[in-house]
């Protein structure tokens, strides 16, 4: 870093909501061409610090000043923030799936020359936004046809369009996989040595380890502190202590798993894509789970995991070819979700908003939603019963609301997670899939949620845990599959399992599964 | 419950009266409800008294039964996420299908009421089947439906009209018989009101029962004394004014019908495994179906319905107007979407109450029948009908966007995110919570 001087200040933000001190007193300083991280559990007042500074809330809504460059500023919305150099890139990309990568970049924005767009000039301006975020896409191809991971470049894009010098970025990875995350930090990196000024909120404590030069971190609408990264020896048990007040033992609870015989089965699984027909997003897949087990399954984004899981759940996704699924012995078929239900299946989705939650609902109906027979007499449903096993639920669970009868879109991420646990444990269920249960999650929820599923293992069911993070699953699993392009290529003993030999099976297609 | 949840006023946060609410400004959630009965008296005050007299009264009750019965089934419909534009029309098209089994096929009065529900379902199906299990939109379906039946009632019937037997008339323009000593009112009338007000009581006081027994906060009882004290003296002087009519006028037999329906829908809606899932689908179809909701068979049986009650709303048309003619339902279905838009519903879905609608239909039918009674042209009514419910829907969506509760929208509240305005997510974990999670093993049962 060259000559340190500060580019943005903010001084004694209060942001007060009816009846809550969202932010009190936080003070965040930021200095030119660094990469400060913003750290903190849901809720603690993260996005509304980033949303007082981008504008969101404007000039008069808080106390407190913004010192940008020197000179005060009062956005009055997001506009004027941008015109001043600060751009957010919010964690739902603001991007028109159906229209092109330049009329995105351009959009609200458009280049004009004699009153109609220049889109030659766009163009040519957009290769050179691409070419800077190391984008080799066609700048014509449309939003929808390039992956999550490219439509987060193409967002930096637009910003880096607007001559940004300072870029929120909020939770920038939880959607990408490893890859495509790397390539984004590192341009994050590439920005930083342009003079232009990140910061970045994402849970993911060992990417803020690995990219920051400091850390502020907020607990309950409070700085906590501000750490540098070089000089305090910062690492990712010295982050989560200030997050949650306190040190954390383990990322993991204890447990000592009972694991009795094989109770579910898959063999020679195949399903086809619902669109393209002759792709396979599964092919020929064996699994097996024991009574008490926790079974992992590795892969990258796009291997077919979810596809797996939601094939297996009732042909809930693609077209079904081929394939069996025994339980306690004996085939069954699940040709619907009801039927899987029946047969004790549970599959708890990775898109909590878009699949598993309906937001306009209230915690109660949710949690009886997947089983409402359950607490029907013949075809009514029974309020009373309904609203104790929520209660009971929110008791157990520890889903913090003040009551049952708030709706699900009011909850935290992890709250709502919650929630989803509750509606499928509320099902009885033999097996539970569970689909990236921690994502978007903070850390003290996480531990939650380790607990509930070791608490369901221990009650002799089967459990099966997707996920992207490979500490979660070396934490969590009993043995772990790893899965390469629809096919499941290694089955791997959680005791002897580590990320190396785990990302070895997930990126290479020879087949070798053992059976146990 | 942990001490540093975001405060929300719990209080009175019973589960279940959409009508009068819970939290603070207990006024302000009457909402449409008291926008009714301010347009109820502006129009008693305007009309001189004509229009809460026993006559007028009876003329709304017959002359919109079968609009606010479309607003029954529209709502089901738009909660579900779909909309229905060939209400008027399959109304039509049943009425004049009816007429005939009548005058052409001898048919007996009752069994051609059956006949005409047994028309409804088949066109339902047959709509149903489009929506359902092709995919094609409702509005597509439903605005071929408008052009199909439109033009089968006016084939089957000539273009003409074709008049209804008398016995048949009853369903549309009859009255409750007068019966027992002669008391100056219609002694059926009298004992229907009288066992509503009692059944308002006794509904309030097993609620209280309920909220007991689920530990929840019940709301004060001068509270519900209050509400059960007002209603009855509103059903009571609503009582006496129908029985009171002209002689051998009475409570009609279309408004019975309307009441058993509205009843029976909102217990559908609110209390059955199917009206659950009507919601869920509407709400959020993905999540629906991956909890096992066959979502297909939801919208196959919502468009039925709907096209059943259609059916039923023409037949009691044609009963009250003495035949069957070729403009009969002649835009009925903005109405009963008016009705349903007012009422709170929302146009996405999953949002919605039957009483709602018939309280959003109610404001229309007032608010048409006081301006005939002043004179005003249909020309002016028009205009004025859809400025208000631009505005009713517009002061809602504006509320919503302000983040203040819906005023409409708090006769729905039930489906919806009810409770006081709440900032962002500003719940923070307990202190001790991570270190201390341990959910506990018998969370499942």
């Amino acid at each position: 870093m060259a000559v340190e001087h500060v580019i943005l200040e903010m001084r004694s933000i209060t942001k007060e909501f009816p009846g809550v001190k969202a932010l009190s007193n936080v003070s965040l300083t930021v200095m030119a061409g660094e990469i400060h991280a913003i750290c903190g559990e849901n809720g603690a007042g993260k996005s509304t610090l980033m949303k007082v500074l981008s504008g969101v809330y404007p000039y008069g809504s808080y106390s407190g000043d913004i010192i940008f460059q020197g000179t005060e500023m009062r956005f009055k919305d997001i506009r004027s923030s941008e015109a001043a150099g600060i751009a957010i890139i919010h964690q739902e990309l603001a991007l028109i799936p159906e229209l092109s990568i330049t009329e995105n970049i351009f959009l609200g924005n458009e280049p004009t020359k004699w009153g109609a767009i220049d889109w030659v000039g766009a163009k040519r301006t957009a290769y050179e936004l691409l070419a800077r975020v190391g984008l080799r896409d066609d700048p014509d191809t449309l939003i929808k046809n390039i992956g999550v991971g490219k439509q987060q470049l193409v967002e930096i894009a637009k910003a880096l369009n607007k001559s940004v010098k300072v870029l929120i970025l909020d939770e920038p990875t939880a959607a990408l996989n490893e890859a495509d995350s790397q390539h984004l930090l590192d341009l994050i990196r590439g920005l930083k040595g342009k003079g232009i000024s990140s910061i970045m909120i994402s849970h993911k404590l060992n990417e803020i380890e690995q990219i920051a030069d400091s850390i502020t971190i907020i607990r309950d609408g409070r700085a906590i502190e501000t750490l540098d990264i070089a000089a305090d020896g910062v690492n990712e048990d010295r982050i989560i202590r200030g997050m949650v007040g306190r040190s954390l033992e383990s990322r993991f609870p204890d447990r000592t798993p009972k694991i009795g015989e094989v109770f579910f089965e898959v063999r020679d699984w195949t399903v086809q894509h619902p669109q393209v027909s002759e792709r396979m997003v599964v092919k020929g897949s064996n699994l097996t789970v024991r009574t008490g087990e926790i079974v992992g399954i590795a892969g990258l984004m796009g291997a077919g995991r979810t596809e797996l899981a939601m094939s297996i759940f009732g042909r809930s996704y693609g077209n079904f070819i081929s394939g069996h699924i025994f339980k306690d012995g004996k085939e069954i078929e699940l040709r619907n979700v009801g039927e899987a239900i029946e047969h004790g299946l549970a599959y708890v989705s990775e898109d909590r908003k878009a699949l598993g939650l309906n937001l306009l609902d209230d915690i109660k109906r949710s949690i009886v939603s997947a089983k409402l027979s359950k607490i029907s007499a013949g075809p009514v449903v029974n309020d009373a019963k309904e609203y104790s096993i929520a209660e009971e639920y929110r008791k157990n669970l520890r889903i913090k609301t003040p009551n049952v009868d708030m709706g699900v879109s009011k909850l935290s991420g992890g709250n709502q997670q919650k929630v989803v646990l509750a509606k499928w444990m509320f099902t009885d269920p033999d097996i539970l899939i569970l689909d990236e249960p921690t994502r978007g999650i903070d850390v003290g929820a996480k531990y939650e949620i380790y607990g509930i599923i070791q608490a369901l293992a221990a009650q002799g069911k089967g459990v099966i845990l997707i996920s992207s993070e490979l500490p979660e699953l070396l934490g969590l699993a009993d043995r772990i599959y790893t899965i390469f392009e629809g096919t499941i290529t290694d089955c791997i003993d959680g005791a002897d399992a580590d990320p190396e030999s785990l990302m070895k099976s997930m990126t290479s297609a020879k087949k070798k599964v053992r059976s146990i | 419950m942990s001490s540093n949840t975001a405060p929300i006023d719990t209080k009175k946060d019973e589960g279940r009266k959409p009508i009068f609410g819970r939290g603070k400004g207990n006024l302000r959630q009457f909402g449409i409800l008291f926008s009714l009965i301010a347009i109820i008296l502006l129009f008693q005050f305007l009309t001189d008294g004509l229009t809460l007299s026993s006559g007028n009264l009876i003329n709304l009750v017959s002359q919109y039964s079968y609009i606010l019965i479309l607003a029954i089934g529209m709502v089901m419909v738009i909660i579900a996420g779909h909309i229905d534009l060939s209400v008027g029309s399959v109304a039509a098209f049943s009425g004049i299908v009816v007429a005939i089994s009548m005058s052409d096929w001898n048919f007996p009065w009752p069994l051609a009421i059956l006949f005409g529900l047994f028309v409804g379902a088949l066109i339902g199906a047959w709509q149903g089947f489009w929506v359902a299990y092709i995919g094609v939109p409702a509005f597509i379906v439903t605005l071929a439906g408008m052009l199909i039946f439109r033009g089968g009632n006016q084939l089957i019937g000539n273009a003409d009209t074709v008049p209804v037997p008398d016995g048949f008339t009853l369903i549309g323009a009859g009255y409750l018989p007068e019966v027992g000593p002669i008391t100056g009112f219609n002694n059926l009338t009298l004992v229907l009101g009288f066992l509503i007000a009692i059944a308002i009581a006794v509904r309030e006081w097993r609620a209280r029962k309920v909220q007991k027994t689920m530990h929840s906060e019940i709301s004060p009882l001068w509270g519900s004394v209050l509400k059960v004290g007002l209603l009855v003296a509103v059903v009571i002087y609503a009582t006496f004014l129908f029985a009171g009519g002209r002689v051998g006028t009475s409570f009609p037999v279309s408004g019975i019908i309307l009441g058993v329906l509205v009843l029976f829908y909102s217990f559908v809606t609110r209390n059955t495994i199917v009206g659950r899932h009507v919601y869920a689908v509407g709400g959020n179809k993905l999540a629906a179906e991956l909890s096992g909701v066959n979502s297909r068979r939801v919208n196959f049986l919502v468009m039925m319905n709907m096209s059943i009650l259609s059916s039923l709303a023409g037949m009691i048309f044609v009963a009250r107007a003495g035949a069957s003619g070729p403009q009969d339902g002649l835009s009925w279905e903005l109405d009963a979407i008016a009705a349903v838009f007012i009422g709170g519903a929302a146009v996405s879905g999953g949002i919605g109450t039957v009483i709602g609608s018939i309280v959003g239909g109610l404001v229309m039918a007032v608010l048409n029948n006081g301006l005939q009674l002043l004179g005003v042209g249909s020309d002016l009514v028009q205009i004025i009908k859809g400025l208000v419910l631009l505005v009713a829907v517009g002061v809602d969506v504006w509320n919503k966007s302000q983040g203040r509760p819906s005023i409409i929208g708090l006769l729905t509240r039930n489906r919806k995110l009810s409770d006081p305005p709440q900032p962002p997510p500003a719940v923070l974990p307990d202190a001790g919570t991570p270190a201390s999670a341990r959910p506990a093993d018998n969370a499942s049962n």
